[in-house]
């Protein structure tokens, strides 16, 4: 194939795309998390909790705005495919945001004996919201079948992925709290970790009898020899996350950032295996990135924007983040 | 009920969630910047107590603008693929630069503005206030770009039942374009104008008599009084712009049956479909004639030109009146007030009361004149080029049924809860008065400018 625009530019959004979500996961994944957390802490803990988040999550959720955007705008036809087959979850995963969103706002709000209903109800939209996101990337691998095997296996890595954004939440925490509620998440942490691995270990085991494409993508020769390394890499963050997780919290808060970046590692890595086994298709196995892409002009003149704005917008979210670096305090408007 | 009507409804419920939210916030930053500047200028405290009471009603009405917005950016694919398969090329981008431009400017600068008063200097506060506001005008820059280009398409040809951009300047200014968003922009005006003489009022009215209601108020007063004439204007411009474009639509706005001369200004009536007749009729002869045409014998078109391809009758006239009609009260009850603050520096009870229900009168006008554009578009999803029936997705009506009952009951409930909110923190507020201490301005004399009297 020649390297032409119709060649790159969907290439090229494919890419933009799965940053997008890869962002998303990360980032949103970690507010989430701690949503999925507040099952376990106290009242004071929880606004601390939410103070750790407060600045972010909406500048967060854009990031799963863009990600939708960017497949309803270069691959129109795929936008309209994958979405109709996940309806349900996709309302699910709204209903779980809109609940959270506004829990968010309202906990602080409303008259203080009803806090704790909208405590619940951010729990419970996190909660639904994780799940259902790993439902649908269970259902899309499988691409996009239905029937009881395709739903346990959905519903195998919903749970997988909700016990990660648990961890991400956890290992955020770690980052931006102390004393009594820091030791609390890493407590979480380690728990999280487990669920997480055994989720990662019934996923592997399930994908080959679940997708046999996926298989074959990786176990032939020469791929494999050049794709080991990534879940060995991922097996050893993995390990020496567990164990430091025995040390933390250290003395003058060291490694408190350690956690969280090497599960963002853990999640990129996991990530590009899972670009791997789909690539070159947005719908697996029906629709590939050129036959779903819009018009080459239209890719084109949002490239234009993109590539310009991103970099400004990242510019200024790490501005953001550095503004409320440091350990969560009590969150006031003035 | 089909899976077709099922998905318009949904979509609507949808639509007029969020819209609610962002009529707010657009205009909202803008009053909040203003306070803030006016703090800024004078150091009278009670500008930055204004500016605290109502960036608690921004921060929740924007939270409510974000969850249903990102429910809205689902709907297209989930109920209307049809819709991004054909003119995705168009509104794919349009919505992108939507994204890009707006909602991280927004999203990312509304956590420093919220919770940075502390954190950072007081020039880089305002300043993440102006970008705030600067996002939300741009999202509605955006929006109403596709809006309106499905109103009235343009630079743009069909391939292959695919349209595909030619000319993107005379897309994003398509001819209803500049009077939709100058519209738009003053109905959010309106709506911030007398939510905050509202709520003011309501403050008032429970003997609340401290500094930050009355500057609040007056903010409000005259903000609506200014910005209702314009409006009024405008609409009228933005109706002689749909008469060129859509003359079914107007047509249907005035539910004149027949193209003729002399057309009546139709005040009250009862449109009947079936017999293609107005019932119960109430109108000024001549009258619609000499708005639409300025003569009295003006030929006004009528929908006997355009059966089987106008919209449904009733709910564009009545949408309109709506409009229309607390256009009118609003424009009777700021001027009223604003005449009082001025001349005799009070504001009398039955004005107070009159104003606190008003205060959300910019959300039905809003409403009313959202339903009057998007089913006066009907049959068409976009005009001449997509049918609504052509874009619905193969969803089982079951289903979206489901997701429908859903969606209204949560948003019924939201809506119960933010106005339960809303009058919570106003009483609250009003008992305080101006009592309460201000602690992060006293406790950072560096960052911002000195407090009058202290
Ligand atoms: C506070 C809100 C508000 C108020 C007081 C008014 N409007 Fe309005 N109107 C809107 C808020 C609005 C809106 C919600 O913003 C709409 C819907 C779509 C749009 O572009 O603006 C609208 C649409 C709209 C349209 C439809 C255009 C089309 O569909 O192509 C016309 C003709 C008018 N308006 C005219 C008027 C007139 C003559 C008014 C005089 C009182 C008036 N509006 C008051
Ligand atoms: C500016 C962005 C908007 C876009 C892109 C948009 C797009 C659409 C689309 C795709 C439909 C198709 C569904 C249908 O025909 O039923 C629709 C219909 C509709 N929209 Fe909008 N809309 C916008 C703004 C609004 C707003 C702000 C409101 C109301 C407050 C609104 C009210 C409606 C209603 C009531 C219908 C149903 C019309 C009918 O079915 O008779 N729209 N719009
Ligand atoms: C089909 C139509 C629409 C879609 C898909 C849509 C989508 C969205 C999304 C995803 C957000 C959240 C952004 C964030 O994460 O910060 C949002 C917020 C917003 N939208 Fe919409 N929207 C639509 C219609 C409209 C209309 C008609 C207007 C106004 C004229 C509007 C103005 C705004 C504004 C100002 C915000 C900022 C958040 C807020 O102030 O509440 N949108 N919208």
């Amino acid at each position: 194939m020649t390297l032409d625009w119709p060649v790159l530019l969907p290439l090229i959004f494919a890419g933009l795309m799965g940053l997008s979500i890869l962002i998303y996961v990360v980032l949103d994944g970690f507010d989430l998390g701690i949503g999925i957390l507040f099952a376990m802490a106290d009242d004071d803990e929880r606004d601390t909790m939410v103070a750790a988040i407060g600045p972010f999550w909406d500048a967060n959720e854009t990031w799963l705005v863009l990600a939708v955007g960017l497949l309803l705008v270069a691959f129109p036809v795929a936008h309209g495919i994958i979405l109709t087959a996940l309806y349900l979850p996709v309302f699910v995963l709204l209903v779980g945001l809109i609940l959270r969103g506004v829990a968010f706002d309202f906990r602080a709000k409303v008259p203080v004996h009803r806090k704790h209903r909208w405590n619940f109800l951010f729990f419970a939209g996190s909660l639904t919201a994780s799940l259902s996101q790993g439902y649908m990337l269970g259902v899309y691998v499988l691409g996009l079948d239905d029937g009881l095997a395709v739903f346990g296996f959905g519903a195998l890595v919903a749970l997988c992925l909700a016990a990660s954004y648990a961890a991400m939440g956890a290992a955020w925490l770690i980052y931006k709290t102390e004393g009594e509620l820091q030791r609390k998440a890493v407590r979480f942490l380690r728990g999280a970790l487990l669920f997480t691995a055994l989720g990662m270990v019934a996923v592997s085991l399930a994908t080959p009898f679940a997708s046999p494409r996926i298989f074959e993508k990786w176990f032939t020769w020469p791929e494999i020899a050049w794709l080991t390394p990534l879940p060995i890499i991922t097996g050893g963050a993995f390990l020496w996350l567990w164990h430091l997780s025995f040390h933390l919290p250290l003395k003058g808060d060291r490694h408190s950032i350690t956690p969280f970046l090497t599960l963002a590692a853990i999640f990129t890595l996991g990530f590009a295996g899972l670009a791997y086994s789909f690539y070159p298709y947005v719908v697996p196995d029906r629709l590939t990135i050129w036959e779903a892409a819009s018009a080459t002009e239209s890719l084109g003149i949002i490239l234009v924007g993109t590539a310009f704005v991103l970099p400004v917008i990242i510019g200024y979210s790490f501005y953001a983040y550095r503004i409320f670096g440091g350990k969560a305090t009590e969150l006031t408007y003035d | 009920m089909d899976a077709l009507i099922l998905s318009r409804l949904q979509f609507a419920a949808n639509i007029s969630f969020h819209i609610l939210f962002p009529t707010i916030t657009i205009a909202l930053g803008w009053v909040l910047l203003f306070f803030k500047l006016r703090y800024n200028a004078t150091g009278d405290g009670a500008w930055m107590r204004a500016y605290f009471f109502w960036v608690k009603v921004f921060a929740l009405s924007f939270a409510l603008g974000v969850v249903s917005g990102v429910t809205m950016s689902f709907q297209f694919g989930t109920n209307w693929p049809g819709f991004m398969e054909t003119v995705g090329n168009i509104a794919g981008p349009l919505l992108a630069y939507e994204v890009l431009t707006a909602f991280f400017l927004e999203a990312v600068f509304l956590g420093i503005m919220l919770f940075g008063f502390r954190r950072v200097s007081n020039r880089v506060h305002t300043l993440a206030t102006v970008l705030v506001a600067f996002g939300t005008t741009m999202s509605a820059f955006w929006i109403l770009a596709l809006n309106s280009w499905m109103q009235t398409p343009a630079g743009f040809e069909m391939r292959d039942g695919v349209a595909y951009a030619t000319d993107w300047w005379a897309i994003v200014f398509n001819p209803s374009f500049p009077y939709r968003l100058a519209h738009m922009l003053i109905a959010s005006g309106l709506t911030v104008a007398f939510l905050i003489a509202g709520l003011s009022a309501l403050r008032y009215l429970k003997g609340d008599r401290s500094d930050s209601m009355w500057k609040a108020l007056r903010t409000g007063v005259f903000l609506g009084a200014g910005l209702i004439p314009v409006q009024i204007f405008v609409g009228d411009m933005h109706g002689l712009n749909t008469l060129e474009h859509q003359p079914q639509k107007v047509a249907a706005m005035e539910a004149n049956w027949v193209t003729r001369p002399n057309v009546p200004l139709v005040l009250f009536a009862w449109p009947d479909e079936e017999a293609r007749e107005n019932r119960f009729e109430i109108a000024i002869p001549n009258g619609a004639s000499l708005i639409l045409k300025h003569s009295i014998d003006g030929v006004v078109p009528g929908l006997n030109d355009y059966v089987g391809n106008h919209p449904p009758v009733a709910p564009v006239f009545w949408g309109f009146r709506i409009m229309v009609g607390v256009g009118l009260a609003m424009l009777a009850l700021s001027w009223a007030t604003g005449f009082f603050l001025l001349r005799r520096g009070t504001l009398p009870r039955p004005l107070a009361y009159a104003y606190a229900p008003m205060a959300f009168s910019g959300w039905v006008a809003t409403l009313a004149g959202w339903y009057t554009t998007e089913i006066g578009r009907q049959p068409w999803l976009v005009t001449g080029v997509l049918r609504t029936e052509q874009a619905v997705g193969p969803v089982p009506a079951g289903q979206v049924g489901f997701t429908l009952t859903v969606y209204v009951a949560l948003y019924v409930t939201l809506m119960i809860v933010y106005l339960g909110v809303l009058t919570h923190l106003a009483l609250k507020a009003a008992k305080d008065g101006d009592q309460t201490p201000m602690p992060g301005v006293r406790n950072e004399p560096l960052a911002q400018p000195a407090q009058a009297g202290e």
